[in-house]
């Protein structure tokens, strides 16, 4: 290796080196550290370190455990396909229907909520989802309604305090990618005949969909990790697994079956993105 | 130069009350933080209290376990929770003639809880009730005042839940005519059925924000596992939220006041826990702006105005102290039962 191989070597190190070092310290370790006390075991109020699959069972044969992971689940396919549905066409007229000048004004608008807080926003869905809620006084003022409806305090509340947010944020990556796409595909398939269902369905929605995936992705992520939202507005009827990693955190104490439960959600997420590896473009973010 | 000299004589009176100056670091709840309570001690003493505020017993002791013996010197802990402290070897000897426990009701000296082989550890600063709070517009007051009524079907949709096990899961242990002190892992099947049935007749569960946003909102109507610590601070915003303790009795609920044995400020420290339950500091901490709550010391009474003890149902003491019943101490066992059942009621 010559002189110069060895400098350019050294080089790129060190311009790696930072970005290895934060890897390492915020990431590497502490995992390593909560994989460590996911297999040690409390007996009474102690921790005792060792290799024990004890929480990993606990949590597959608890009915109650297991089946926040499913709640988890549900909730945030639910969310990831309203999201989606809801952003794409909105994404669709940003990009494609408002003048270019207005566009940036028309994405501003659209994420506007980002700029209040997740925990104040979430108590705003409750205070518009509840019995004396706008909804309900507005149906009811209508009389399409008699009495109220039980949104507050259910899964649906949940539900529709996340699509409020992760629309916002599929809005950005499906509109990103749809920007870049040229009017000519477009133009080209209706030169040959393509009707703009057809055009859409085997043109567009082929190419944009590293977008929509990227943004899915996204959505599962933060949501499935959400313990805020379903806190304020699921009215603990029903627990995801956030909810029991930190019921088990502040309440018991049991920091190894806290860290079970969280290499549980890592593992969830890290087949999620396995699932949607072939699709994802984060650059493009 | 005549100019400099003062400034300098000043800046040099600053240092020197800044060096002098002394601090104690306090690990409390929320009713601490309020500068009504916490500044007049540190106009009176020259002592600067840092707070730390932290909820639930495992918090707070998972704070110590990760600091330096001497981070901090006093601590705001469960009244259950004292004896776990105390094992733990985290709390120093009190001195117990220098307590102001002679003025207190003699219910709240609670020497099973605050004492061990005969020294004191802490000291009990507030106390009250989980019981049965409620919109006095919307329930018929006679209904609260039987837990049976409550869970008849009446008010189904209309309830919720304080999120917290101990002292619900103690309010069904009194309703079905138990004892809290005699719960044990075995005992507490007995209950399952109805947390299952109360949970069924919820709308919610939720903390103690929630719980108060969903009475005060009218999203509920009874919230089992309040009282006047949940009801109190709004009753200037909405009179008609009430509460009461019905007739199978209620849970009693206890803050105790400890001064950290790694502290090396001690005489600081115990000043504080002086101011805190004596009269003055007692009637702060009753009123404070997080959460109300009956002072254990009875002098507080001459400090509380007319109306104050009105809303904290002061004449009643007599009568509620004799009906309600101290929450569970559990064991570790006990504990992990207690919460293995409140999962389930959580995810049913």
């Amino acid at each position: 290796m010559t002189s110069i191989q060895t400098t350019e070597r050294r080089k790129a190190f060190a311009f790696v080196a930072p970005a290895l070092v934060w890897v390492l310290a915020f990431f590497v370790v502490p995992f390593a550290v909560m994989a460590a006390v996911s297999v040690s075991r409390m007996e009474g109020r102690d921790i005792v370190h060792g290799f024990f699959l004890d929480n990993y069972i606990r949590f597959f044969a608890d009915p109650s455990l297991f089946k926040g992971l499913l709640i988890s689940l549900e909730i945030t396919g639910m969310v990831t396909v309203i999201s989606v549905l809801l952003a794409y066409p909105l994404a669709w007229i940003i990009a494609m229907q408002v003048p270019a000048r207005w566009q940036r004004l028309a994405l501003m608008l659209a994420v506007l909520p980002f700029w209040t807080s997740y925990v104040v926003r979430s108590y705003a869905w409750l205070l518009v989802l509840g019995q004396n809620g706008v909804i309900n006084k507005a149906l009811m003022g209508m009389g399409l309604i008699a009495a109220p409806l039980e949104i507050a305090s259910t899964r649906t509340a949940s539900v529709i305090g996340f699509v409020h947010f992760f629309v916002m944020l599929l809005t950005l990556t499906i509109y990103s990618n749809l920007i870049q796409l040229s009017p000519n595909y477009a133009r080209a398939a209706a030169d040959l005949g393509a009707s703009a269902f057809s055009t859409f369905r085997h043109v567009i929605l082929p190419l944009t969909l590293p977008g929509v995936v990227t943004g899915a992705f996204l959505t599962f992520v933060l949501c499935i990790g959400d313990y805020i939202t379903p806190q304020i507005l699921g009215g603990n009827n029903e627990l995801t697994l956030p909810q029991l990693i930190m019921l088990q955190l502040g309440r018991r104490g049991d920091f190894p079956m806290a860290s079970a439960m969280s290499i549980i959600l890592m593992a969830v997420v890290t087949l999620a993105y396995f699932a949607c590896a072939r699709w994802l473009k984060l650059d493009r973010v | 130069m005549t100019k400099t000299l003062p400034a300098l004589t000043l800046l040099a009176a600053g240092l020197a009350q800044t060096a002098g100056a002394e601090e104690i670091n306090a690990l409390v709840w929320c009713d601490h933080a309020d500068p009504a309570l916490i500044e007049p001690f540190e106009m009176a003493t020259g002592i600067t209290v840092n707070l730390k505020e932290y909820e639930g017993t495992a918090a707070g002791l998972a704070i110590l376990e990760q600091s330096q013996p001497g981070d901090w010197d006093v601590m705001v802990i469960d009244g259950v929770d004292v004896g776990r402290a105390v094992d733990a070897g985290l709390l120093a000897e009190l001195p117990a003639d220098k307590l102001a426990t002679a003025d207190f009701f003699p219910e709240l000296v609670m020497p099973e809880v605050n004492t061990r082989d005969g020294k004191t550890y802490a000291v009990t600063e507030k106390f009250g009730y989980n019981t049965i709070a409620y919109d006095k517009t919307k329930v018929d007051p006679a209904d609260m005042e039987d837990m049976a009524k409550i869970t008849s079907g009446k008010y189904d949709g209309r309830i919720a839940i304080y999120d917290y096990y101990m002292p619900v899961l103690g309010l069904m242990q009194v309703a079905s005519g138990g004892k809290t002190a005699e719960m044990t892992a075995d005992s507490l099947a007995a209950l399952k059925a109805p947390l299952m049935a109360l949970k069924a007749a919820s709308k919610s569960v939720g903390d103690v924000v929630s719980s108060q946003t969903a009475l005060a909102t009218g999203e509920v109507d009874i919230l089992i596992g309040g009282g006047e610590w949940l009801t109190a601070v709004l009753a200037s915003e909405n009179a008609n939220l009430d509460w009461t303790i019905p007739t199978q009795g209620a849970v009693r609920w206890s803050q105790s006041l400890a001064v950290l044995a790694g502290s090396t400020k001690q005489d600081a420290a115990l000043q504080f826990v002086n101011y805190i339950t004596g009269p003055e500091g007692q009637a702060r901490l009753a009123t404070s702006s997080c959460y109300w709550g009956m002072p254990a010391n009875k002098k507080a009474g001459d400090v509380l105005t007319a109306d104050q003890k009105t809303i904290l149902r002061w004449d009643n003491q007599p009568d509620y102290l004799a009906r309600s019943q101290l929450y569970p101490v559990p064991d570790a066992a006990l504990d992990t039962a207690m919460q293995d059942l409140w999962t389930e009621m959580l995810q049913n």
